[in-house]
């Protein structure tokens, strides 16, 4: 695509002149763009190529009452520029005076090296072309995976900026591919069963299309042969990805935002708070080596970096933008959007047992331990089953009833508790920790969990 | 400091061909592409303009506005498609776009004939005519912020226990502007407006959140007649019968939906199912069922784009087709699936008027509209007293359909039903099943069929949609629980 490209200092030259006449002291800007490009294919067949070019601002703006408004747009014109800071100094009349942001102190000191060193484009035939061998490879693997009704690959670049008025500017870019593979398989008199696997990384040549076509079939495979399973309480056991699932869903116990909003399971003062079992630590690390989709600044143009939120059980931090950081008396955390109301949101969670701490149960192991339990693969439909203010889940999970080391999967079962509960049943955490794309946690043991099966 | 930032030019600030010459230069890109070989190119034009505001307790929290426009170009050879999507509307973006997507398909500069088949377009189709002054005669900001101030300080009226009270809202307006190389050449103006209360009540360890949404299409005035007092009595007398609610037991049992988001069920447990997206990927077990006894007797059910004001109405779909009443289901039987155009193309099943797309940046694909269960001859009371143990769903929460056709939805609101009569009220509850042993298990309707409207999140983005039903009884359907 050609297009006129955007010069930083020049769109900040001409915010400060259209801030001057308007009369606006106080003011920053969040801008991101991106390209990215994107395959699915059917059956050996392209099914759909895709490309987008995207690009977006948000402009927020300080009245001379200190109140806070903000417009956001995709029209980067001259005009749309002009719109969106009136639009800005217009819904300032409506800002909040409880709770006004500002800048955050931290928005001009030192960045984070992220090391993550931009990769180029394959281009979409080449997605394509792999994609398509990737397909055939899994349906070659069972002869009842008939689709893959579930496929993508994509490539893209993106970057993100921030100034202020005070001469704050950061400026960050990155690039990602991903790739992910569902499929279906049914055998005849059989319920149709599915698995899919995710991989991502900085370049689409980067991508591990092997493993991830390896864990698609042996999820999918490994589900043909299914049987209901009895309600009850049982032991169970979350792989890494459905335990960073369901903690990422409760991340508002977390939130400084959500606790100043009353929705929030924990209150101000719960810092230092027993929340989980004395082994169980859980950080925020938006520095890790494997967060493919790091930045090296949040919204408000705060650095990123590594956050301990519970250690050795106790709730050790939350989440701050700088409002909240300013009404607790810290310094802002780098997980902050950008508005009128700061969102404030986890970024990329680890979690790891204390170091030297046993659990003692030590002998509980996914791969060997030859007591009966329910290993829980991934959790569905988390944005209905989850209450994150009363901290209740209920939730439908694909997964398998192990019985002296025999797994045979689950049909149709949910999986119910509160977080609160469940944070101080852990009964062990695995040794052994596992690098998701979202996150990175051992196998994590809970016992007398409430599961409803059809049997 | 150098950025790769894009900058659109100015100009275009509207998609009126009236007032710009859209219709020369979408004439001239569709040629082009016609020409490369193409067959088929679809330009969609948007422009957008969206508010979104909240209030806490007594105070405007939040005030958001945004505005954009942008272009999706979709290109068709041989039953595939490359689709661009771009914010950039000059002559020269919209060119590169195009020229990008027939990249995708092999079509080039190359490949041109001297005749392309592309007649011109033919005459617009304006739908938005009369509605260009729509977006002036929403509420303002003023009268935004006031009712949804009545709204939170209705809820602390009649709310108890109540440590959040919460009122929303949101506007959106789109003007859209399609041209395909088959003629079509249409434009649209929507306009989408809601408006939601929700609280959170805790007492000790007791804790209850509840949120109504209520939303209309091409209503301008809308929020000025909202019932504020009423929704927020409804909020609260549930959150108030939630509070000490105990959490259900799991376990197969007998359900009593109630009617309006009751719809749910429907929606995904068969809806996501009749959509040729679905029949493409071979992921809905109803391929090969028309004509097909699908559901019990009991059920009829509706898809369609034309009741007036309602959230999933539609004068015409994201590919300048007028919407159409579809009947899906009638008596149990399957008669019909939802097509697009890429559906019609891949699957044979003829388009419903059901192309749709979140915006430019989407491809349309076949999506729902109003989408209900027909009203049936009961009374609510038949239902109930039907069941000897059972659980009556009053207010339903959000749902999912996944690759197999298994579905899921949560009870927000859920009371026990014991010989016939309604009992304690119960939370937690998760409902699960798959479409092809639910349907036929939906054995009575009752006779108060209501809509309610809802966002529904699928391969083209999130749409505006209805949803709805009048109560209905399932005759076995996993609850999951404690």
């Amino acid at each position: 695509m050609t297009s006129a490209a955007l010069n930083v200092s020049t769109l900040q030259d001409q915010l400060q002149a259209l801030a001057r006449r308007e009369g606006i002291l106080k003011w920053d800007l969040g801008a991101s763009r991106s390209s990215s490009a994107s395959v699915q294919v059917d059956r050996g067949q392209a099914k759909q190529l895709k490309a987008a070019q995207r690009s977006s601002i948000t402009i927020r703006v300080w009245n001379q009452q200190g109140l806070v408004g903000i417009t956001s747009t995709s029209d980067l014109s001259d005009s749309g520029l002009e719109k969106a800071l009136m639009g800005a100094h217009q819904a300032s009349c409506f800002g909040n005076p409880d709770d006004v942001p500002g800048f955050s102190p931290l928005a001009t000191a030192p960045e984070p090296d992220l090391h993550r060193p931009i990769q180029d484009a394959q281009g979409i035939q080449c997605l394509l072309k792999q994609l398509l061998d990737a397909e055939q490879q899994l349906l070659d693997r069972h002869p009842a995976i008939g689709t893959l009704p579930y496929n993508a690959m994509n490539e893209g670049s993106s970057e993100r900026i921030y100034m202020n008025s005070e001469g704050a500017l950061r400026q960050a870019q990155r690039t990602q591919a991903s790739v992910f593979l569902m499929a279906r398989a049914e055998e005849t008199g059989r319920k149709p069963r599915s698995g899919g696997a995710v991989r991502v990384a900085l370049g689409s040549r980067d991508l591990d299309l092997s493993g991830c076509i390896n864990e698609a079939a042996e999820r999918t495979i490994s589900h043909l042969n299914y049987q209901p399973i009895d309600t009850g309480r049982y032991l169970v056991c979350f792989t890494p990805e459905a335990f960073l699932d369901l903690i990422g869903s409760f991340s508002s116990m977390l939130n400084a935002r959500a606790v100043l909003d009353g929705v929030s399971l924990s209150k101000a003062d719960s810092i230092g708070h027993q929340l989980a079992v004395p082994f169980f630590n859980l950080t925020d690390n938006g520095l890790h080596p494997a967060h493919v989709g790091a930045m090296p600044f949040d919204g408000e143009g705060t650095p990123t970096r590594a956050l301990p939120l519970i250690r050795g059980g106790c709730l050790e931090s939350f989440l701050h933008s700088e409002a909240t950081a300013r009404h607790f008396g810290v310094d802002p955390t780098g997980h902050a959007g950008m508005g009128a109301k700061v969102s404030v949101g986890a970024d990329w969670l680890e979690v790891s047992r204390s170091p030297s701490m046993t659990t003692g149960a030590e002998h509980l192991d996914h791969t060997t331990t030859r007591d009966c339990f329910v290993l829980i693969e991934s959790l569905s439909a988390l944005h209905a089953g989850v209450k994150a203010s009363q901290g209740a889940f209920s939730l439908p999970f694909d997964g398998w009833l192990v019985r002296d080391g025999e797994r045979i999967s689950v049909e149709a079962a949910t999986v119910a508790g509160d977080i609160r509960e469940l944070l101080h049943s852990i009964v062990h955490l695995e040794s052994k920790s596992v690098i998701t794309h979202q996150g990175v946690s051992p196998h994590v043991w809970i016992d007398g969990l409430a599961i409803t099966g059809e049997a | 400091m150098q950025s790769t930032l894009q900058k659109s030019p100015a100009g275009f600030n509207d998609l009126d061909p009236g007032h710009h010459p859209w219709r020369q230069r979408l004439d001239t890109l569709l040629n082009f592409g016609a020409n490369a070989g193409a067959d088929l190119v679809e330009v969609f034009l948007e422009r957008t303009d969206h508010l979104g505001v909240l209030a806490e307790q007594d105070r405007i929290t939040s005030v958001s506005p945004s505005f954009g426009m942008g272009a999706g170009i979709r290109v068709f050879r041989d039953g595939r498609d490359g689709f661009v999507s771009t914010n950039d509307l000059s002559d020269q973006g919209l060119k590169d776009a195009l020229l990008q997507a027939l990249a995708m398909l092999q079509l080039d500069a190359s490949t041109l004939a001297s005749t392309s088949g592309f007649d011109g377009l033919g005459t617009l189709r304006d739908y938005g005519i009369s509605k260009n002054s729509w977006l002036d005669s929403t509420p303002d900001l003023n009268t935004i912020t006031q009712r949804l101030l009545e709204g939170t300080q209705s809820l602390g009226k009649f709310g108890q226990h109540l440590d959040v009270r919460r009122g929303s809202f949101a506007r959106d307006w789109q003007e859209v502007l399609v041209a395909a190389s088959d003629g079509t050449f249409a434009r649209d103006i929507r306009l989408h407006q809601s408006s939601g209360l929700s609280v959170l009540a805790a007492d000790g360890e007791h804790r209850s959140s509840i949120a109504r949404r209520y939303g209309s299409t091409d209503r301008p005035d809308d929020l000025c007649n909202w019932n504020v007092d009423a929704s927020a009595q409804e909020v609260c007398d549930s959150a108030a019968k939630m509070l000490r609610a105990d959490y259900v037991d799991g376990g197969q049992m007998p359900v009593v939906l109630a009617n309006r988001f009751g719809g749910v069920i429907f929606h995904e447990a068969c809806g996501h199912l009749l959509e040729t997206t679905q029949v493409e990927r071979g992921s809905t077990p109803f391929a090969d069922s028309i004509g097909d006894s699908i559901a019990h007797s009991a059920v009829t059910a509706i898809d369609e784009g034309m009741s007036g004001g309602a959230f999933g109405s539609i004068s015409m779909d994201d590919e300048g087709m007028e919407p159409q009443r579809t009947v899906l289901i009638e008596n149990g039987i399957l008669q019909c699936f939802l097509s697009d155009r890429a559906g019609e193309m891949r699957t044979g099943h003829a388009r419903t008027g059901s192309g749709r797309r979140q915006s430019h940046g989407f491809a349309a694909a076949s999506r729902m509209r109003n989408t209900y269960i027909a009203a049936g001859p009961h009374s609510i009371n038949d239902l109930i007293s039907s069941v000897d143990h059972g659980l009556y769903c009053k207010s339903m929460g959000a749902g999912s359909v996944g690759a197999t056709g298994q579905f899921n939805f949560s009870v927000e609101e859920g009371y026990l039903i014991q010989n016939g009569e309604l009992g304690q009220p119960v939370k937690g509850a998760t409902l699960i099943g798959d479409a092809k042993e639910v349907m036929p298990r939906i054995s009575m309707c009752a006779d108060d069929l209501e809509l309610a409207a809802g966002y529904c999140g699928s391969v083209s983005g999130s749409v505006f949609v209805t949803v709805g039903q009048p109560h209905v009884k399932v005759d076995s359907i996993t609850v999951g629980g404690r």
